[in-house]
């Protein structure tokens, strides 16, 4: 093995139009092997149909991908079997019982009967469907179908793994539990190609994050490095009466003043060393400070910073 | 192992999770198999008298209502096949709109088997639906004068036609929006032996209606097992049965390849 830089995900190029409706927009995506990656971007910015592609499911019109070694155009089968995929939808049978889906999967992957069934039992110890797993699918709560659908998943032991916004949908509790099971996952040298709208996910989860727009990959890095691009890092300072804020406001240039709110925003870079200058220049002038925040950019300000518009709520439609 | 090999176990899991399934939802398959048990029940009992009056003597034998049984339950066999397939439509259906189709897709199965599984499945349906139905037919009186071989070959034509209309059927399914209208597609195929000669024969029937009932696929094969089982006569039927069978079958099988191919993700 090269180390960990070996790229498990490559796609240069890649264009897709439905009709007259173009989809995607030249994307370029690397994904190093072993590595989170989040697709970030609001609903119908072309974030499934990027997973779509990368997973065999559709062909591009045009540009490169490869997935685990495998031209995915080219040697689709050989990439299949490398991958897994958990779709947006859930993709379990609904009139089998959790178990029988997870054979059913063992089965299809080929295993040897013991090989199977130990399989089986393992992932159902760690997603812990024990309770539920000999009742029919259709009886499950939405955590529940999620978890075994990751489980079935990986059954096959795949070495590239996608996620479908993984978590939209999910209660707070099974949001964590599958954040907790991505990164366990990480940690066993996969490679996880996640899609989320939620920008606290990418932040939480991803190595390295893309920023998808209306079908066009707008910014590229780490998280750290797309809010260093990002102004917006800022002290918010709150006073009880307005001679405070009045005489911080002469203290401090360049704060932003809002009067009604007895409130100043001073820009910052948000390092210790400016942020005790400012608190010792407020002692040295006997300013009473009622409240103190400070407020680093986060990935919402990114996407507003680099594509004009914020995150849509969800079920907004996008044109 | 080699690709046939994984084509044929891919199959075989698939086959088994079908079945299962089919057992988990034995209300469409009682319906189905319900439907020309009525029918047997209804044609014989409440038609089937004066509808004898004009069959004449059938070559076994048989006069009345006892010739009317032996004439018609040939005749729901197929209707039997005509509305299992139905069941092979919205189950296919289902599956394409379902979510786990798309991860099929994106596993390395052996390309042909979510369909074979869906098609042996059926045909396993329909098989278990045609015993049931025959035995109806046996218990109401309708005594074949066909030996082993006879009924070795009604069986195999059935089978053949069966085969025919599954696939068709499949991609019926797969090429129906929802499971509403994969339901409603192959209604035609129930109706057909009706205006054939699964019933009546079709020389009864007005100008027009009696050729469109002569040159349809499910005539010759009527004919043919008719005739493999009380004897009535065979003609050329078995070749146009056949010949009817392999080209439907051959052009559904094609059809269905070819959209389960090019099918887009929901």
């Amino acid at each position: 093995m090269s180390g960990e830089r070996r790229p498990a995900i490559t796609a240069s190029g890649v264009c897709k139009s439905f009709g007259e409706h173009p989809v995607l927009d030249h994307v370029d995506l690397s994904v190093a092997a072993g590595t989170i990656f989040g697709l970030l971007g609001p609903n119908g910015a072309g974030k499934t149909t990027v997973v779509r592609i990368l997973s065999t499911l559709i062909e591009a019109d045009s540009g490169d991908v490869h997935v685990a070694g495998h031209d995915v155009r080219r040697a689709p089968d050989a990439v299949r079997g490398q991958i897994g995929v958990t779709g947006q939808f859930s993709a379990l049978d609904e009139l089998l019982t959790g178990e029988e889906n997870l054979r059913l999967m063992a089965d299809l992957h080929h295993l040897e009967r013991d090989a199977g069934r130990e399989r089986v039992a393992e992932l159902v110890g760690r997603f812990d469907l024990a309770d539920a797993i000999g009742r029919p699918v259709s009886t499950y709560s939405g955590g529940m179908r999620r978890r075994l659908d990751l489980a079935m998943t990986l059954v096959g032991s795949p070495s590239v793994i996608f996620l479908d916004e993984p978590t939209t949908g999910l209660d707070p509790r099974s949001r964590r539990t599958v954040w907790g099971i991505i990164e366990e996952l990480v940690a066993d040298g996969v490679t996880i190609f996640l899609t989320t709208q939620y920008l606290d996910e990418a932040d939480q989860l991803a190595d390295r994050v893309a920023v998808l727009d209306r079908g066009r990959i707008v910014a590229e890095g780490s998280t750290d490095e797309l809010k260093r691009r990002i102004p917006g890092g800022h002290v918010r300072l709150e006073f009880s009466t307005f001679d405070a804020l009045q005489a911080a406001a002469e203290l401090l240039d360049g704060a932003a003043c809002d009067e009604d709110k007895l409130v100043l925003r001073l820009p910052t870079d948000g390092s210790m060393p400016s942020l005790r200058r400012l608190l010792d220049r407020l002692d040295d002038a006997r300013v009473d400070v009622e409240q103190f925040s400070v407020r680093t950019p986060d990935l919402d300000d990114v996407f507003l910073a680099l594509t004009g518009h914020p995150v849509q709520p969800e079920g907004v439609a996008v044109p | 192992m080699t690709a046939v090999s994984y084509t044929l176990t891919d199959s075989a899991t698939l086959l088994r999770r079908n079945l299962r399934r089919l057992r988990r939802y034995p209300s469409m398959t009682l319906m189905l198999v319900g439907m020309p048990i009525v029918f047997l029940l209804l044609f014989v009992y409440a038609f089937g008298g004066q509808l004898s009056h004009g069959l004449g003597a059938l070559p076994d034998g048989q006069t009345g209502r006892a010739a009317y049984l032996d004439f018609v339950a040939p005749g729901i066999l197929l209707v039997t096949v005509a509305a299992a397939v139905q069941g092979t439509a919205i189950v296919v259906a289902m599956d394409m709109t379902g979510g786990i189709i798309d991860r099929f897709r994106t596993m390395a199965i052996a390309r042909a088997a979510v369909l074979t599984g869906h098609v042996l499945a059926s045909l396993v349906q329909i098989v278990l639906s045609c015993a049931v139905v025959l035995g109806v037919a046996v218990a109401l009186g309708f005594r074949p004068t066909a030996g082993l071989l006879g009924w070795l070959a009604a069986a195999g034509m059935i089978l053949l036609f069966a085969l025919a209309l599954v696939w068709l059927a499949t991609a019926l399914g797969l090429a129906a929006k929802s499971v509403e209208s994969a339901s409603n597609t192959p209604m035609f195929l129930a109706l057909l032996p009706f205006l054939g000669s699964g019933f009546v024969p079709p020389a009864s029937m007005p100008v027009g209606l009696r050729q469109f009932a002569e040159y349809q696929p499910f005539t010759p094969m009527t004919d043919t097992v008719r005739g493999l089982l009380i004897g009535s006569g065979i003609g050329s039927h078995a070749i146009a049965a056949a010949a009817w069978s392999v080209g439907i079958g051959l052009a559904s099988y094609l059809w269905a390849t070819h959209l389960y191919r090019h099918r887009r993700p929901r």
